[in-house]
């Protein structure tokens, strides 16, 4: 092989290369003109991966909401495109740059997970392509001057602090053992805890453990022998469910807290009923139980039907990120850039909360709700300033 | 040679593999001017590549052009690195995921805390990983092979670990808004568009190749043959093993850390659960696959365990059948067609023949494994050594 | 600090000695593939996945109202062995004859039966995620599964401030005794005295009249067996599993059968011990976050000054 010559012609040809480079790029989302019948609104996030529990409730919303929407014979009609992303950074960004180029929609529920949604962000703004997360929580989601981004949750730095007061009001300890496992969504809320916990004078210890270990006994150890009044795990719910039976096992007594992520079902079918009776669960989630009233009832009723389950986590969340899309579309918005002026402005009552955006994306209204085991079931106590803990 | 074609008409894998040789065998024998063809035609087709005619059977679930950057090109990019530790030196890796995390932090990290120019980041990435490369096989290197094997594994998973529970560089955060390569003013801007990056990985791939090919022939390559065929022997002629086993690490760390430098250019964020144990393990399955030691072949793999999982996504008629998303059982697949091809053709896809003729012997590249013995097959294949 | 290490040494003594013996049984299987083929048969993290749910589907089927205790506990713990240790091993025999013996035929090099192993890895989880799980409990295949409570927390005795429980002795003793019979069975019988010759040197013992393929066959079903019975040890102590559950303690167990010395099964032991009490030691002063890290670096450091692990190789000859 004449490796010299070889080097010459590719030389060549690299150069040229960049001249190309110019023609193969894929174009934007096209402005759509004129007499518009349907138009496509995305949703993403992990509808098959590991956490897909948290995801298949709010996806679930949204298209109830938009086939409430195109039952009522709209002029404009809606169609829902899913985007499965495994929430996967890498994945989520090759799908919006296909669901931007090729699909064209004009609108974005998702993505459900931060580190998604912070990778296809910048995307998502080049290409003025407004975007409403159910569930991101991370708090820098809104710190990048995004504009075309928003989301209908309260951020872990008011979820972290709502937790820890709630504690502090409840159980006033003197302190406090805040654990998390090693994921960004984990460290992010667990900071956040103790945090607050500090800042009201509570003594704070800490442990971490890899996301992948299922001994936890050297962490119980640490609990054990700091014997703190409340323990806070930031995390998702297959390790809290661990952690709980592994803790209660090693003698722990204390109230055991934890965030949204392990706001689920398995959380009590992973530590067992008993030594997860009267955790406490704060979230900024609104799931409504069967003896709700009024909107939440009818919310609750539907789903039902349409699902055969009961609503979860985030699947009002899911439904009012829908429905801000669909009140854009009512009125008449069938761009992305005049959906985003629209979202600038939109207030009205969702399911989940008064729906209503600041200039950076965030939901005016963060309000944390309070969740505990109780009977083997988890029960809302309601948001943090009313509720109570029973035991 | 003949062996194969004549007698393995039982596997079709073998036919092709027929067919694989007689085109070899053209190249071999090729004018200068028939190469350089050859070579044009390879060029333009990676130029034309990105295509959308292309992509929409390519990729019809996926950005085409970004499924070229990432994971097809960075595969390629990262299998050329690793081969030359595996394929060329017959040392085994398992955790080169490791010098492309420090790569993709070091543009990362000294971008945006620092500022520095992106090409300077990348430089300083390359030379970062070919540090490590060398700090971490000094004490290793001189293991025997299956204990580099798990050393490396666990060097991977210490970078990783250690990003994660280091808040300086951004823990289980990660580091986001990485600066973008620095625009060459009238050639070619990076922005948000993928096919900048796509020429960019394109060259990246190119210039290793070509360095890959250049060593090989030189007096390196052939201390890592030497190396790869018979330790002992090769020490006994006069060649410092050491020395060039750890050129070989530092090398493969170098080419790891270039693709790190790339990714992290284009993707704007990383975590440390971009740099997984498993890629280490994908990456070493693409270079066998393809065929250790042979740049088409590993090019080949790269490019098959890339591409494969992403177009199985779209199989419409399989959503059909299954009642399911495809995309679910395409790991399955993956795991179950490397059962397959290993077993089928193990040398893989398009082995070098000096690789193969060194394996035939039975002693060459990494051994065989224990308790081999003679069994109906093995007979057939050992012409091969013969020619 | 020196508080803290002497308040939780104990405790996390215990807990290292606990989760050290489950490394140190499926180390076992590693370890024996090795000596005998030198594979690193990465798959054989999926057949302690096997055993895991295996006992989940015993534990669940028998559904113990309230945990057991006496001869029923016995009865049942040995139940759970038994079969966890015949479908492993019966799993791992199925392994070796789909996705290494063509190879071993074939004569293919080891790097590519360690590509098979990656995938056949791959393959096993997928299909336990996609078929099996749903199948055998009715749920998501990736979600984590939970089993009923077997044996009770009970505190049996008090070492200092460390409590050790019922279920810590079970795994502890069950461990050591299975070691104990397979270490005999290797160097006392006529079957182990074939694996050992097969270890040394593989052509000597076929012209010695030893038949490979039997002692491969019976290699991967001890390996395997071992692997069953961590898996059904592990799920009585930690009482969940999931698909992937193999991944990381098998890249720990196989840690842990370099740390003692590869091919070596008193190694084997040593070696998951040591890892899992450095673990946990380490852990009182660093955080939890960085066991891994730990067991790697510990790692490291002992090949650089002893290359073939703390006891060395003896199921085989070294080798240069």
């Amino acid at each position: 092989m004449s490796g010299a010559r070889l080097g010459r012609v590719l030389a060549l040809a690299a150069a040229s290369s960049l001249v190309l480079a110019a023609c193969a790029g894929g174009g934007g989302g096209g402005d759509a003109g004129g007499d518009v019948t349907s138009v496509k609104i995305g949703f993403m996030g992990d509808l098959t991966g590991e956490a897909a529990a948290i995801v298949i409730p709010p996806r679930n919303g949204a298209v109830m909401a938009v086939k409430e929407y195109n039952d009522k014979n709209p002029k404009v009609k809606i169609e829902l495109v899913q985007y499965d992303s495994q929430g996967k950074p890498d994945q989520a960004t090759s799908l919006v740059t296909k669901a931007i180029g090729q699909d064209k929609i004009i609108g974005l529920i998702g993505p459900a997970f931060s580190g998604e949604s912070k990778a296809v962000g910048g995307l998502l703004e080049e290409n003025k392509i407004p975007s409403v997360s159910p569930s991101a929580t991370n708090p820098g989601l809104a710190e990048n001057g995004w504009t075309y981004w928003h989301r209908v949750v309260a951020n872990d730095s008011d979820q972290g602090p709502g937790i820890a007061e709630f504690l502090v009001k409840a159980k006033s300890p003197k302190k406090a053992f805040v654990i998390s496992d090693d994921q960004e969504y984990s460290v992010g809320l667990a900071d956040a805890v103790a945090k607050s916990f500090k800042d009201a004078g509570v003594t704070v210890e800490t442990d971490k453990f890899a996301k992948g270990a299922s001994d936890y006994s050297s962490t119980v150890t640490k609990v054990a022998s700091a014997n703190p009044d409340v323990i806070v795990y930031g995390g998702y719910y297959a390790e809290a469910g661990r952690l709980l039976k592994q803790l209660r096992d090693g003698g722990v007594k204390a109230t055991f807290a934890s965030g949204d992520g392990s706001l689920d079902q398995q959380v009590i079918t992973g530590a067992g009923a008993a030594a997860a009776e009267n955790a406490v669960f704060g979230c900024p989630c609104n799931i409504p139980s069967p003896d709700v009233t009024g909107t939440l009832k009818t919310f609750f009723d539907n789903y039902k039907k349409a699902n055969n389950v009961d609503p979860a986590i985030y699947a009002t969340e899911g439904y009012d990120a829908a429905t801000a899309f669909i009140k854009a579309v009512e009125a008449g918005n069938t761009t992305g850039e005049k959906i985003n002026e629209y979202l600038k402005t939109i207030n009205f009552e969702g399911v989940s909360k008064p729906i209503k955006f600041k200039a950076n994306g965030e939901p005016e209204n963060n309000a944390i709700f309070v969740y505990q085991v109780k009977g083997g079931v988890l029960k809302l106590l309601g948001p943090a300033e009313e509720a109570k803990l029973e035991g | 040679m003949k062996g194969n074609g004549v007698t393995g008409n039982a596997n079709p894998l073998r036919r092709v593999g027929a067919l694989v040789d007689g085109a070899r065998d053209w190249w071999e024998h090729a004018k200068a001017w028939q190469r350089y063809l050859v070579y044009l035609g390879a060029v333009v087709f990676a130029l034309i590549l990105p295509a959308p005619a292309i992509g929409s059977f390519m990729s019809p679930g996926a950005d085409w052009t970004s499924v070229l950057i990432y994971p097809i090109g960075t595969y390629i990019l990262l299998a050329v690195g690793l081969n030359v530790v595996v394929g060329q030196a017959g040392l085994l890796d398992l955790g080169f995921v490791a010098f492309f995390a420090i790569g993709g932090y070091s543009v990362a990290y000294f971008g945006t805390q620092y500022g520095w120019n992106y090409w300077a980041t990348v430089a300083f990435g390359i030379i970062l990983a070919a540090v490590s490369g060398v700090i971490l096989g000094a004490p290793t290197l001189r293991l025997r092979g299956d204990y580099l094997a798990i050393v490396t594994l666990g060097f991977g998973e210490i970078v990783r670990i250690t990003a994660n529970n280091t808040d300086e560089i951004g823990g289980a955060r990660g580091i986001t808004n990485v600066p973008h390569p620095t625009d060459i003013p009238g050639v070619v801007e990076f922005g948000l568009l993928p096919a900048p990056y796509y020429y960019l990985i394109l060259i990246a791939i190119v210039l290793v190749i070509i360095f890959s090919v250049r060593l090989q022939k030189s007096r390196v390559g052939r201390a890592w043959a030497a190396i790869r065929e018979d330790e002992d022997a090769a020490e006994l002629m006069g060649v410092p093993t050491f020395k060039f086993k750890l050129l070989a690490f530092a090398i493969g760390a170098m080419i790891g850390g270039l693709a790190g430098g790339i990714y992290a250019g284009k993707a704007v964020f990383i975590e440390p659960n971009t740099f997984p144990f498993i890629l280490s393990a994908t990456i070493l399955a693409a270079v066998v696959l393809g065929g250790a030691g042979n740049l088409p072949g590993v090019i080949l793999g790269a490019f098959v365990i890339a591409w494969l999982p992403e177009r199985f996504r779209e199989v419409n008629w399989l959503k059909d059948v299954l009642d399911r998303d495809p995309a679910e059982y395409r790991i399955l697949l993956f795991g179950g067609v490397l059962v397959l091809m290993m077993a089928l053709r193990p040398e893989g896809l398009l082995p070098s023949r000096r690789r193969r003729a060194e394996l035939h012997e039975g002693t060459g590249g990494m051994g065989t494994m224990g308790a081999e013995v003679a069994g109906p097959d093995t007979d057939v294949t050992t012409t091969e050594a013969a020619k | 600090m020196l508080d803290e290490f002497l308040n939780q040494f104990l405790p996390s003594t215990v807990g290292g000695l606990v989760v050290g013996s489950i490394y140190a049984l499926v180390a076992l299987g590693y370890t024996m593939v090795y000596g005998v083929l030198r594979l690193i048969n990465f798959a054989h993290s999926e057949i302690f996945m096997i055993g895991t749910f295996t006992s989940l589907v015993v534990i669940t089927a028998i559904a113990p109202a309230s945990p057991l205790t006496g001869f029923a506990l016995f009865g049942v713990m040995l139940l759970l062995i038994l079969l966890s240790a015949a479908i492993s091993g019966g799993a791992a025999m199925l392994l070796e004859v789909v996705a290494y013996r063509p190879l071993r035929k074939k004569g293919a090099t080891r790097l590519t039966a360690l590509i098979s192993a990656i995938g056949a890895s791959l393959f096993l989880q997928e299909l336990f995620a996609l078929v099996v799980i749903p199948w055998l409990t009715g749920k998501a295949g990736r979600n984590q599964q939970s089993s009923p409570r077997l044996v009770d927390r009970d505190t049996v005795f008090t070492i200092g401030n460390a409590a050790v429980r019922t279920d810590h002795i079970i795994v502890v003793v069950a461990a050591v005794v299975m070691m104990v019979a397979l270490d005999r069975l290797v160097n006392r019988t006529r079957i182990g005295r074939g694996i050992r010759a097969t270890a040394q040197d593989p052509e000597a013992a076929v012209l010695m009249g030893v038949s490979i393929d039997n002692i491969v066959r019976v290699t991967f079903l001890l390996g395997g067996a071992m692997a069953g019975v961590a898996g059904a040890l592990y799920l009585m102590e930690f009482e969940n599993t999931v698909y992937n559950v193999g991944f990381v303690l098998g890249i720990k167990a196989f840690t842990a059968a370099v740390l003692g010395g590869i091919g070596n099964l008193r190694g084997a032991l040593v070696g998951g011990v040591v890892l899992g009490l450095i673990e946990n030691w380490g852990a009182i002063f660093l955080g939890s976050e960085w066991k891994d890290v730990i067991a790697f670096t510990v790692l490291v450091v002992v090949l650089m000054f002893r290359p073939t692990g703390i006891l060395g190789e003896s199921l085989q000859k070294a080798r240069a």
